[in-house]
């Protein structure tokens, strides 16, 4: 506690700096409060967060073990020992290692759709937690950052359980592939952060299914995730580019195997994850602002 | 101040009749707030905690609080009555440093909310009317991470949360999910987490709406009690008899504007009469009985409302034989004393609750 920032106080309490039975000190006396540091106000908001966490761990994480092994067992020993066999795997990788590293992409992206969501609107409008916390010293700035930092940590659980699962079952060639899980981080903010600024813009869940049936759906399926997009007619490549989970992709496969589709350099796919959650970050913070302080 | 008060304690459980310091129950509230309130009354003069000049809130096209002025002293229980919409909430939500004032002048604790929000909402408790708890969450839960909000240590929030559930009576339910309480215990929650940075200042948007008398009674007296300890309360009600249970001052509020401004006991004295006869007669439509009724001793005004008619009078008992006098008969005849709903009623020609 830094009682030498402790201002006078104005109040019928004496501020004596002791420690009385009744917990009358610090920030409890009346008067001007010592102002809460950036850290302090970010280390509650994540607090409550995790406190959620604790309470609902058990149920999620079943999934996250779950999901990995679901998609290894249809994808790469179902599906993969078909196109092995076929077409002698793609580009010189066997299908489970081409499609592992881009499944731990795709699980990234709905990991964050799940957290950005349903579960943001019930912030906002169920239980009215945001409303809540700006009810106290902490401004928008606080709740939206401290919400995404709790996001990182589901996004980094969720990208190393899935890892470790799919290592266990040889789903990698080599060590390059723990950097699948900060791609796997940076990817799935790359989603969260946007989605944040739609949903703080939605008043009801019914924008959610067109989120999920025309974006989320399609960009599993097209963006390199189960087949290389030069195989996509000439047109719809472009499009891929412009989505996240393609960069995403592109860059953990390039990380897990050292195979690439594109000549685009590593850095490029770095930064244009970076710029969605950079833009959607401004657009996040000024819609958080627009619906909470009214 | 709060060494002493903390020792006073301490002696007062173990001799809990000491009259020089008043009841337990004063020993009891101290303890949740900590202010040293001399005496345990509220001071009349006092600073001013609250100010707002010509204070306005739209949104897009319509006026929700039109240039109001208000001054809250320290110490004080300040009341806005008014029906729904009238622009208590709105007024709450600008004075809590929720809620930016769309125009005119607003200082709390002398500073202005549109530049030192998080300043101000560290000193003060907001109560808003939604209860916005995680329900999820335990009782107790909700506390402690209230208090982190505030940058209390762990410490101080685990030792004030236990004080906060004596005071709402929630300590045997302190483990239990928020969920299944009922309505007046989530409201005696939402108070408790409101109080948990020992505020000076304590908002209370419409605190008992929604809860039945038992409840509201248990929530009045703990009301009382921080009210006895000088924490300054405003409270927005829409119910009459709220306001002149808690409220020491009150301004009555309709669409947007501030109506009057008094003590309850001033209000009624200034807007209505001692007494009021509520007569209620066997018909359709009470306005074909206004003549009958109209000019009897003592009486000086009759009100027509939709089941019944009002007249104002200062002796009741003396209008109502008059009325037997003249051989009108109604249903029924009740004589009461005024109230703030006989106010609001003279101010704006409508009910409070409709």
């Amino acid at each position: 506690m830094r009682s030498a920032a402790i201002r006078p106080t104005d109040g019928p309490t004496p501020s004596t700096g002791h420690t009385s039975s009744t917990g009358r000190t610090g920030r409890s006396v009346h008067g001007i409060r010592e102002p809460l540091s950036p850290a302090e106000r970010i280390r509650a908001v994540v607090g409550y967060f995790l406190t959620v966490y604790r309470r609902t761990w058990r149920g999620s994480i079943i999934g996250r073990f779950a999901t990995p092994l679901f998609f290894l067992l249809a994808m790469g020993l179902g599906l993969g020992s078909l196109v092995d066999a076929k077409a002698g795997g793609v580009g010189g990788l066997s299908y489970l290692h081409f499609v592992v590293p881009a499944i731990v992409a795709t699980q990234a992206m709905w990991v964050a759709m799940g957290e950005s969501t349903y579960q943001v609107m019930g912030y906002f409008k169920w239980n009215k937690m945001y409303a809540a916390m700006l009810a106290t010293p902490l401004r928008v700035g606080d709740v939206l950052f401290g919400h995404l930092l709790t996001v990182v940590f589901h996004l980094a659980t969720a990208t190393t359980i899935f890892v470790g699962v799919a290592a266990l079952f040889g789903g990698f060639p080599g060590w390059g592939a723990l950097w699948c899980i900060p791609v796997g981080v940076v990817t799935g903010l790359a989603f969260a952060v946007p989605v944040f600024a739609y949903t703080a813009s939605q008043e009801t869940e019914d924008g959610f299914n067109v989120l999920f049936r025309l974006v989320v759906s399609p960009l599993m399926l097209f963006s390199g995730t189960f087949f290389p997009i030069d195989q996509l007619p000439v047109w719809l490549q472009p499009i891929a580019w412009a989505t996240p989970l393609w960069h995403g992709v592109e860059l953990a496969r390039g990380a897990a195997t050292g195979v690439v589709s594109s000549p685009v350099p590593a850095w490029v796919h770095v930064a244009a994850l970076l710029s969605f959650v950079g833009v959607g970050g401004w657009l996040a913070l000024r819609l958080f602002t627009r619906r909470l302080v009214a | 101040m709060s060494v002493a008060l903390a020792s006073i304690l301490r002696v007062s459980s173990v001799e809990p009749d000491q009259s020089a310091r008043g009841s337990a129950a004063a020993g009891d509230a101290a303890s949740v707030c900590g202010v040293a309130a001399a005496g345990g009354v509220a001071p009349a003069g006092g600073d001013v905690l609250v100010s707002a000049r010509g204070l306005t809130k739209t949104f897009g096209g319509f006026t929700a609080v039109d240039g109001i002025d208000v001054a809250v002293r320290r110490g004080e229980a300040f009341g806005f009555l008014g029906p729904n919409g009238a622009g208590k909430s709105s007024t709450m939500r600008m004075i809590a440093g929720v809620s930016p004032a769309t125009s005119g002048e607003l200082r709390v604790f002398g500073q202005d909310p549109a530049s030192h929000g998080p300043a101000i909402r560290a000193r003060l408790g907001n109560c808003p009317q939604a209860d916005m708890l995680d329900e999820e969450l335990t009782v107790q839960e909700n506390l402690w991470i209230y208090g982190r909000y505030f940058g209390l240590t762990k410490a101080q929030t685990r030792e004030r949360a236990t004080e906060l559930l004596e005071f709402a009576q929630l300590t045997d339910r302190r483990a239990d999910k928020v969920e299944p309480l009922s309505g007046g215990m989530k409201r005696r929650l939402t108070i408790a987490r409101s109080l948990i940075n020992n505020p000076e200042l304590l908002l209370l948007d419409e605190p008992t709406t929604g809860l039945d008398p038992q409840a509201r009674h248990i929530l009045w007296d703990r009301l009382f009690r921080l009210k006895r300890q000088g924490v300054t309360l405003i409270i927005t009600t829409h119910y009459m008899d709220e306001a002149e249970q808690l409220c020491d001052r009150l301004v009555v509020m309709d669409r947007g504007r501030i109506a009057a401004e008094g003590s309850p006991r001033d209000l009624i004295a200034r807007y209505s009469t001692r007494e009021v006869v509520e007569l209620r007669f066997d018909t359709d439509d009470h306005a074909d009985h206004v003549d009958a009724v109209q000019g009897l001793v003592g009486a000086s005004r009759v009100e027509l409302l939709p089941d019944r008619l009002l007249v104002y009078t200062d002796d009741g008992d003396a209008t109502s034989a008059d009325l037997h006098a003249r051989g009108v008969v109604p249903l029924s005849t009740l004589v009461r004393r005024s109230t703030l709903e006989d106010v609001f009623l003279h101010l704006t020609g409508r009910t409070l609750v409709d």
